[in-house]
């Protein structure tokens, strides 16, 4: 009975130290990300301009100023910030190809879900940043003003964009090996999010009408993110160290 | 041909034939929709066939996770490739049936939109089998086609959310059906999941084929 307390205590021990060192290397990561792209703001950079310039070609397609734009602006906010993530997360592998990071990355005994959580928590703040300086421009150009709760925007905001970036940086890494890498992404990216863009469309649409309770989509995004980030989790080192 | 598959072929052709017999002169004509339902004989029959040579892939994938045997992920590309060949005739079959009868080529309901999703997944499945490089690509074709497997789900539930068109099944819902047009229905069922699975074997084998020729290649080469 002592010896079962005693090693599970071990266990527990080792465990507490694991997950220390994993956040350590997460966040060892993530900083070295992030003063890379602070140094060079290349994803910020194109993703801003290239959002801009979805949110200007739409404003051409549809009338923005019609009384029921809040129809479709959810749809073209989301449309516009799915084209833009793709443009990061295609670029969130490429500095570690150079002079072979990836590979050293794969001989290193740092677990590859360090790496993982670490890419996703970065695309996310870069998408984050994206969105929140985005939307005061789609507050001006489509003339926007919620009927429903602004918080529940933000929740949908946050879920939507994990569950866009968590996908993305797995498929992501999953093209590097392919030819014309960048086209793929959002070959395989854009089928399996369906159901997650319906769901951020719909609630968001939901939440600028008033019309409808965005419950359901807010839990149906909620579910798929805590499954494909288990999915991505459980499956990345298979990815990682494919040969 | 080997007499294994000769076989095969001389069991599906025949059983085909006598399907294709029994939907279009045994059946009788249904009361509303006429001779247009008769389609139904040949639409669901592929529709479980596509399903399950999808559910094969599945498996066939895990499979190759586990064990990195060439065999399985051949399996899995053959099972993908004449998977997504029945989906894509459920998807023209659907319309033909749905333009007379409902009066629209399509509608965004669950079961059709579920269907179109599944579809454009695994042909995006097949695209990442051809960009792939080299030895990867089963890898990463069966990582996706587990994302694929938890997808179709969600994607089910969140189109069921608005609203659905597609008739309920018609076996343990309350349709009643013409004894002739079951029996009908299950021989073209069992006849074309035969016809699928013969189509899997051939597919399988030349895949087999080409992987241990690749195999003697690169041997060849390294000597």
């Amino acid at each position: 009975m002592n010896g079962t307390t005693g090693n599970s205590t071990n266990g527990n021990g080792a465990n507490g130290n694991n997950f220390g060192q994993l956040l350590n290397l997460v966040r060892a990561s993530l900083v070295k990300d992030l003063r890379l792209e602070w140094r060079s703001k290349d994803a910020i950079n194109s993703m801003l301009f290239f959002a801009l310039l979805v949110v200007v070609i739409f404003s051409f397609s549809f009338d923005p100023t019609a009384e029921d734009s809040r129809h479709i602006a959810g749809g073209i906010l989301w449309v516009a910030f799915l084209f833009a993530a793709v443009v990061a997360l295609n670029q969130t592998w490429a500095r570690e190809m150079r002079n072979q990071v990836l590979d050293a990355f794969r001989v290193s005994p740092a677990p590859p879900l360090a790496l993982f959580l670490s890419k996703v928590l970065a695309n996310f703040l870069f998408v984050g940043i994206l969105e929140s300086l985005m939307a005061p421009l789609f507050v001006v150009f489509y003339n926007l003003n919620s009927v429903g709760p602004v918080y529940q925007l933000l929740i949908t905001g946050v879920l939507g964009t994990w569950a866009l970036v968590v996908n993305g940086t797995f498929f992501a890494a999953m093209s590097l090996r392919t030819r014309s890498r960048e086209v793929m992404l959002p070959l395989i990216l854009f089928p399996i999010s369906i159901p997650a863009v319906l769901a951020m469309v719909q609630a968001t649409t939901a939440v600028l009408t008033g019309e409808a309770s965005p419950r359901f989509w807010m839990t149906l995004l909620g579910v798929y993110d805590v499954v494909f980030t288990l999915v991505c989790v459980l499956l990345f080192e298979t990815v990682l160290q494919a040969e | 041909m080997k007499p294994k598959m000769a076989i095969f072929v001389g069991v599906a052709i025949p059983l085909l034939v006598n399907g294709t017999y029994q939907a279009l002169v045994v059946a009788p004509t249904e009361q509303t929709m006429g001779d247009v339902q008769r389609i139904f004989y040949y639409h669901v029959p592929n529709a479980w066939s596509g399903a399950f040579l999808l559910f094969i892939n599945l498996c066939a994938s895990v499979w190759y996770l586990i064990t990195r045997n060439a065999a399985a992920d051949a399996l899995a590309v053959a099972a993908a490739e004449v998977g997504v060949v029945f989906a894509t005739i459920v998807l023209v079959t659907g319309p033909i049936w749905a333009r007379p009868v409902w009066g629209i080529w399509w509608t965004w309901d669950a079961r059709l939109t579920s269907t179109l999703v599944l579809w454009l997944i695994y042909v995006s499945y097949l695209i990442l089998r051809r960009f792939a490089a080299g030895g990867q690509t089963p890898i990463l074709a069966a990582v996706l086609a587990i994302f694929a497997f938890v997808d179709v789900p969600i994607v089910y539930l969140s189109i069921w959310f608005f609203r659905t068109q597609h008739p309920s099944p018609v076996f343990g819902g309350n349709g009643s059906l013409d004894p002739q047009m079951k029996t009908a229905f299950f021989m073209n069922l069992f006849s074309f999941t035969v016809y699928a699975l013969l189509l899997l074997n051939l597919r399988y084998g030349l895949e087999r084929k080409r992987q241990i020729f690749e195999e003697s290649q690169a041997a060849a080469l390294s000597l």
